[in-house]
């Protein structure tokens, strides 16, 4: 019994531990003030790879899933014979929530783990290490860069994402299924509101960003630099964030959306 | 130099998230660089603005001629006190309009249209309407319609 | 010891997950000469270079080099301290998305503002001095290990150091690449003069290569001296590390219980 509790209490200062360590690790990573000369080529690069390289499966996703809310959206509202609102349901949906969230979740999975990964692999064979001895920060020089580029390619992936949903929805609804292209795009216009939804969406997805990048980082850097650790890392990563941005969007809807 | 090339197409890419932001913007939200323009404001008091919200639209034959800023209670008279915000080339209205707050189709949302007066006279920035038509309530109308009164 | 000691480790302490790892150990490395440390796998050879490097903390002890407190150094002055001093890792640690050429122009950008020309210049000298000038344009999963560690071995010395510490230079190579790399080693040291700290288990190497040498075992030195004073050291231990034998002091078995109860021979039966 006792040893239970005492397990119990082992866990909680565990978590606390890792919370406290990963925000100290994020103070060390920001703390410096990088060169400009030499942090933007880095930035850049880490851009593309974090950024571009998503962009296809973000494209291909967000596509996809504007056609299906249009589909199932025209079948609902056609039994109440206001077809003409699917603009309204599909912008509003992925503009407040599947945007930023799916993009979100794909992030983790696509750039999110590759970034633990790189980090790991670099730790595990002491490239980490190496730059150290070389005189040179790796939480400036490696961490940085990855963390910034994250922060700063997701809202830009989750408004491309919004805006190719929108249009496959347009496809769907408007092309194929016959939805008055006036009505489709009135409908939005009157009922979508640039602060409350655009930008609330967009913050959503600047907070997402950075906690996707955030655990990323943090996870490849503190992983134990073994195989099977830079494995586990990565599962870590992709769990944690999904779970973090869930829980963060519930938060997040509340705070913007609710009425209280 | 392959730094170049990556550097074009993270170029790219910022390009085309500030496209989607405009479009957003402007395509999705119907955000009108336009919205910006000259406006004046106006009043009226209603004994009852049913679901009438701000940002809703005011409308004259139809046609936009401004929003609904805000929704007070005036505690002297119990009244809900509208302010409108209407576009500046709009200046000539008849000094006795009515507003009159309407439902646009059946269930849609409210919205406060203009009924053009007669007056040679036009309301200034500040007037405020001098007759006004409340919400049509359809439950009160129903009742009123059951009960015989 | 006839020149004067460039790092020096006393009393240093150090333990890692409950496990204590050095016991109060006291060592002296010459400046200008090669030193090998030597020991057992698993003594904490390679520790003992992330605490001269400033990696780690010994939780007790001082650990100075060149006249400098590792570890009370602030931050920025370690960084300033660590540009003096370089290091060849065990895997090599080059970094895997440069080729050889930007591996070794690396630390040359980072810390110089030379001009793309001189760095071009001094890269290029690096390499030749390994002999792999011709090899400046292959990506670090293009070479051989022994290739890896003489690429790993020109980017450290790029920013001409004052000190490096190799770590396990010689473990699984061929003999052909650990000829080479003995000859590199030796030729530094003579000719710039580098004060170098070589860890290692490969005794013949090592004893070939060194002015100096020191045995750790069971976090404490057990011998130290020149090769030839400890050849010729009284103690089994240094003894037996030497020559190799496969018992001795070190026992054969790592301690366990009594292998008859293991066996399940004699006691209980099942």
């Amino acid at each position: 019994m006792m040893d239970r509790i005492a397990g119990l209490g082992r866990l909680g200062i565990a978590i606390i531990a890792s919370f406290g360590r990963s925000g100290q690790f994020l103070f060390g990573v920001l703390a410096g003030v990088p060169r400009p000369a030499t942090g933007f080529p880095l930035l850049v690069k880490q851009l593309y790879a974090v950024g571009v390289l998503s962009l296809a499966i973000v494209v291909v996703s967000g596509l996809f899933i504007g056609m299906v809310l249009g589909l199932q959206g025209y079948t609902i509202l056609s039994d109440y014979g206001s077809e003409s609102a699917i603009g309204q349901m599909i912008a509003l949906t992925l503009v407040r929530e599947l945007g930023p969230v799916v993009t979100a979740l794909l992030f983790a999975g696509r750039a999110g783990s590759a970034l633990t990964a790189e980090i790991g692999l670099m730790k595990a064979t002491e490239q980490l290490s190496s730059m150290e001895m070389m005189g040179v920060d790796p939480l400036r020089r490696v961490v940085a860069p990855r963390l910034w580029a994250g922060f700063l390619a997701m809202p830009v992936l989750a408004m491309i994402f919004s805006v190719v949903g929108i249009w496959g929805g347009m496809l769907v609804g408007v092309e194929w299924l016959g939805v008055f292209e006036g009505s489709f795009w009135g409908n939005m216009q009157s009922s979508v509101d640039f602060v409350d939804d655009v930008l609330n969406g967009f913050i959503k997805s600047v907070v997402f960003g950075f906690v996707c990048a955030w655990i990323a980082v943090y996870q490849g850097y503190d992983c134990v630099p073994t195989s099977a650790g830079i494995s586990s890392a990565t599962t870590k990563t992709v769990v944690y964030s999904s779970l973090a941005v869930l829980g963060l969007d519930f938060v997040l809807t509340a705070v913007m959306f609710g009425d209280f | 130099m392959a730094q170049r090339s990556t550097e074009i197409i993270v170029g790219l890419f910022m390009i085309a998230g500030l496209a989607a932001l405009m479009f957003l913007a402007l395509q999705v939200s119907g955000l009108s660089p336009k919205s910006a323009e000259q406006t004046y404001t106006l009043y009226a008091n209603f004994n009852d603005t049913g679901g009438l919200t701000p940002r809703g639209k005011v409308s004259m034959a139809g046609v936009t001629v401004g929003t609904i800023e805000s929704i007070t209670l005036d505690r002297d008279t119990f009244q809900a006190r509208v302010t409108m915000s209407i576009h500046a080339e709009v200046d000539n209205i008849p000094a006795d309009s009515a507003a009159v707050i309407r439902t646009s189709g059946l269930l849609g949302e409210q919205y406060i249209d203009i009924s053009i007066g007669g007056d040679l006279e036009s309301l200034n920035a500040g007037d405020t309407f001098y007759s006004t038509q409340s919400a049509m309530n359809l439950e009160r109308l129903i009742s009123n319609f059951a009960s015989g009164r | 010891m006839e020149s004067s000691a460039y790092i020096t480790l006393r009393d240093v302490v150090f333990s890692r997950s409950g496990r204590r790892i050095f016991d109060g150990i006291s060592l002296d490395i010459p400046k200008g000469k090669v030193t090998a440390i030597m020991g057992p796998s698993g003594t904490g050879k390679t520790t003992l270079l992330r605490l001269i490097g400033g990696q780690l903390r010994p939780d007790s002890g001082q650990v100075s080099v060149a006249g400098h407190d590792v570890p009370r150094l602030k931050r920025k002055a370690l960084y300033q301290l660590r540009e003096k001093m370089g290091m060849l890792f065990q895997s090599g640690a080059l970094f895997t998305d440069l080729s050889v050429y930007e591996n070794v122009a690396f630390p040359l950008r980072v810390h110089t503002s030379l001009p793309e020309d001189m760095i071009r210049d001094i890269v290029l000298m690096k390499l030749e001095a390994v002999g792999l000038r011709g090899a400046r344009e292959l990506m670090p999963s293009e070479l051989s290990g022994g290739m890896t560690r003489r690429v790993a071995l020109a980017r450290s010395i790029a920013l001409d150091p004052e000190l490096i510490m190799y770590d396990e230079p010689f473990a699984g190579q061929d003999p052909i690449a650990m000829g080479v790399l003995v000859k590199l080693i030796r030729d530094l040291n003579s000719s710039m003069g580098l004060t170098s700290v070589l860890v290692s288990h490969d005794v013949p190497e090592s004893l070939s290569i060194c002015h100096y040498a020191c045995i750790i075992a069971d976090g404490k030195v057990i011998g130290e001296g020149t090769p030839e004073e400890l050849r010729a050291h009284p103690s089994e231990r240094v003894q037996q590390f030497l020559e190799g034998q496969p018992d001795g002091p070190v026992p054969f078995h790592y301690p366990s219980g009594d292998a008859a109860a293991d066996f399940g021979v004699g006691g209980r039966s099942s």
